[in-house]
């Protein structure tokens, strides 16, 4: 059976193909049109699901999008007229968009997917329509590794549920409570992620981010007064603090007086005020999984929990999940965003609408590792650099492996572009910008010559899965860089008085222990580990570096600059070498050094994004 | 158009929602009024709305 999952219309669209029950492909649609969240119909992304299959769209049983516009549509009116008057200027923002174009989604995506078809026929009948927390849940659970798991899904909102719980057996999955609009961790973190000046849909990382540098002085004031969170970690949020349901803003002034501050402005100064509030919104969300995760894992005895939805992108959350062992294993999908949906829908609709058995992969879970992008053969990767007028050597796999530790070891940026580009927002090793992690100043270097980022924003390790345990607080397998983990004690330094006194971002500069450029000001660290299984090449390049330094990790992080999408192809990759600090480039056995590079082709290339 | 209304029905009897229906006809008609006063259906980007 062939499925083609699509997300979109919203932020992150996606499309992903499933055949019988296993992901062939998914991608998201960003990655092609070079423009970050990207909310179209993801055209490109559907084109690329079905040439990795070889399949026409006619040759498809079903084609399922990941929520119900309609019901959203309910959700919308049901609240205008709960809160009428207020809400007449959103009402009236909203309605001419529902009424010209989104109303009509149904046949919006029949007459996208038409030119993907040979007859232009049927198309209609294949269409499903999965629920938004639905799509999650399935995009957690069925590619699990598990039998038997509580699925918790956590994000802003869908149709009218923002978390739900399901339980998810053999084949089955059956959501057993919800938590509805307007009540919603999701945009509970979404809000102070405005409050301190970041973007929403966004910026959620970097308040995650920033939290360690603050306290969370205003945690109590949080929990007293915006949210009452219940024994079981169900809650409720006092609308009067925020603006979403019905205005054209996340907050109200109401939360402005209760901080003594407006929100801070994009870009504005980062004040301590800020990092104590990132610090605080954090150690809530925390408090709330936890009660909720312990609770499940209670009353309903089972060992295994699956997470999806926007809120299990919280690394650090999921990280205290795993060390609390309320339950024994836990599994994040790693597009747990809205581009997850896609595969998430195609899922429910294999499994849940057309009854089929379920496939449980006989590796670490059924997305090994996540590689289920585009991927271009040596002979197109050279015909594709000498076409955008790059200067290369082309070598063997072990002289690749040894020239790039090499200069990795000489303090390099290494832009590492091999295979299959990743599904979800994480590089995993083959769309990475990578780093020697003993380096001090690696950090700052890479943040602010490469990425050209906010610099006290943090880097995460590749570490050699075997190692895990030498150089992290965690034995577990972290495969999607979704669990956080302390530096073990013996690798850590020990702070100066002086140092011990610094505050907020001045803390950034302190080396806190021998792999300094990803250990983060706590000493956490957002660990991926590196699987021979699932990426033969990323984890021959980590041995090598480990047998040349002793060293197993190293730094990773995306392969793009503060606003872009995450390289794709060979010559996006080119173009951000070209366009940054990075000295070395390995695209398949292709290397190429800046130094050889033709000056000319390194344009201004950062104002092609806004910033994010 | 006639396919949405149709789909509003099944949907509207799916979710027993029938009570809806006074209420997206006047809301349709209301919003109707302010998509005919406005020329574009390009909005600025509402977080829960879309």
């Amino acid at each position: 059976m062939r499925i083609l999952g699509i997300s979109a219309y919203y932020h992150d669209s996606a499309a992903a193909l499933i055949v019988d029950g296993r992901p062939i492909a998914a991608a998201q649609e960003e990655r092609f049109t070079r423009k970050k969240h990207d909310h179209r119909f993801p055209a490109n992304a559907v084109r690329y699901c079905l040439d990795e299959a070889g399949l026409d769209l006619d040759d498809l049983d079903h084609i399922a999008f990941f929520e119900k516009p309609l019901v959203k549509f309910e959700r919308l009116l049901e609240t205008y007229l709960a809160n009428a008057p207020r809400g007449f200027r959103s009402f009236k923002t909203a309605m001419p968009v529902w009424l010209k174009d989104k109303l009509f989604q149904k046949r919006n995506l029949e007459t996208a997917l038409r030119p993907f078809s040979r007859s232009g026929r049927g198309i209609s009948d294949k269409l499903l329509f999965a629920e938004h927390h639905q799509s999650h849940a399935a995009s957690a659970f069925y590619p699990s590794p598990f039998e038997e798991a509580v699925v918790l899904t956590m994000d802003g909102v869908g149709e009218w549920a923002t978390t739900s719980v399901a339980i998810g057996r053999g084949s089955t999955l059956e959501t057993i409570k919800e938590i509805h609009w307007p009540h919603s961790l999701g945009l509970l973190y979404s809000a102070f992620t405005y409050y301190c000046g970041f973007k929403v849909n966004s910026g959620e990382y970097k308040l995650m981010g920033l939290a360690p540098y603050g306290e969370p002085v205003y945690a109590d004031t949080i929990l007293r007064n915006i949210i009452d969170v219940k024994p079981d970690g169900s809650y409720w949020l006092d609308q009067s603090y925020f603006d979403y349901a019905t205005g054209l803003t996340m907050t109200s002034p109401k939360l402005d007086f209760l901080f003594g501050a407006p929100a801070r402005l994009p870009e504005g100064k980062l004040e301590q005020r800020h990092m104590d509030l990132a610090a605080s919104v954090q150690k809530v969300t925390e408090e709330v999984m936890l009660r909720m995760t312990r609770d499940l894992a209670r009353s309903t005895g089972i060992e295994n929990l699956c997470l999806a939805g926007g809120v299990a992108l919280n690394c650090v959350a999921n990280g205290k999940i795993l060390r609390d062992a309320a339950f024994k294993r836990v599994f994040v999908q790693p597009a747990s965003g809205d581009a997850g949906g896609a595969l998430g829908a195609a899922y429910a609709a294999h499994t849940m609408h057309a009854a089929k058995s379920r496939r449980i992969g006989s590796g670490m879970d059924g997305l090994e590792g996540s590689y289920l992008g585009p991927a271009f053969s040596q002979p197109d990767i050279e015909s594709r650099l000498a076409a955008s007028g790059a200067r290369f050597d082309v070598l063997d796999d072990d002289a690749l492996l040894d020239q790039t530790v090499a200069r990795l070891d000489a303090g390099d940026a290494v832009g590492w572009f091999q295979g299959r580009m990743e599904f979800g927002p994480r590089a995993l090793g083959n769309r990475s910008i990578l780093g020697d992690p003993r380096k001090p100043d690696m950090q700052k270097t890479l943040n602010l010559k490469i990425k050209f980022r906010e610099s006290f924003r943090p880097f995460a390790p590749s570490v050699l899965a075997e190692d895990v345990a030498d150089y992290f607080e965690m034995g577990e397998a972290s495969p999607y860089m979704l669990m956080v983990a302390d530096v073990k004690r013996n690798r850590r330094r020990h702070s100066t008085p002086e140092e011990k006194s610094l505050f907020g971002i001045d803390k950034l500069n302190v080396p806190r222990s021998d792999i300094p450029a990803v250990t983060h000001v706590d000493h956490s660290a957002r660990i991926q580990t590196v699987h021979r299984e699932t990426n033969p090449r990323y984890h021959a390049l980590l041995s090598k570096f480990k047998e040349r330094t002793g060293c197993a990790v190293l730094v990773n992080t995306s392969f793009n600059v503060r606003g872009e999408p995450i390289v794709s192809s060979p010559e996006d990759a080119f173009r951000c070498f070209m366009g940054t600090g990075m000295e070395t480039l390995a695209i398949g056995n292709c290397v190429l050094r800046k130094d050889r590079q033709n000056p000319a082709l390194a344009a201004n290339y950062t104002q092609d994004f806004a910033l994010d | 158009m006639l396919s949405l209304m149709s789909e509003l029905g099944r949907y509207m009897s799916a979710r027993r929602k029938w009570w809806l229906f006074p209420i997206i006809a006047v809301l349709m008609l209301v919003g109707g009024l302010l998509v005919l006063a406005q020329g574009s259906a390009i909005a600025p980007f509402i977080y829960t709305v879309f």
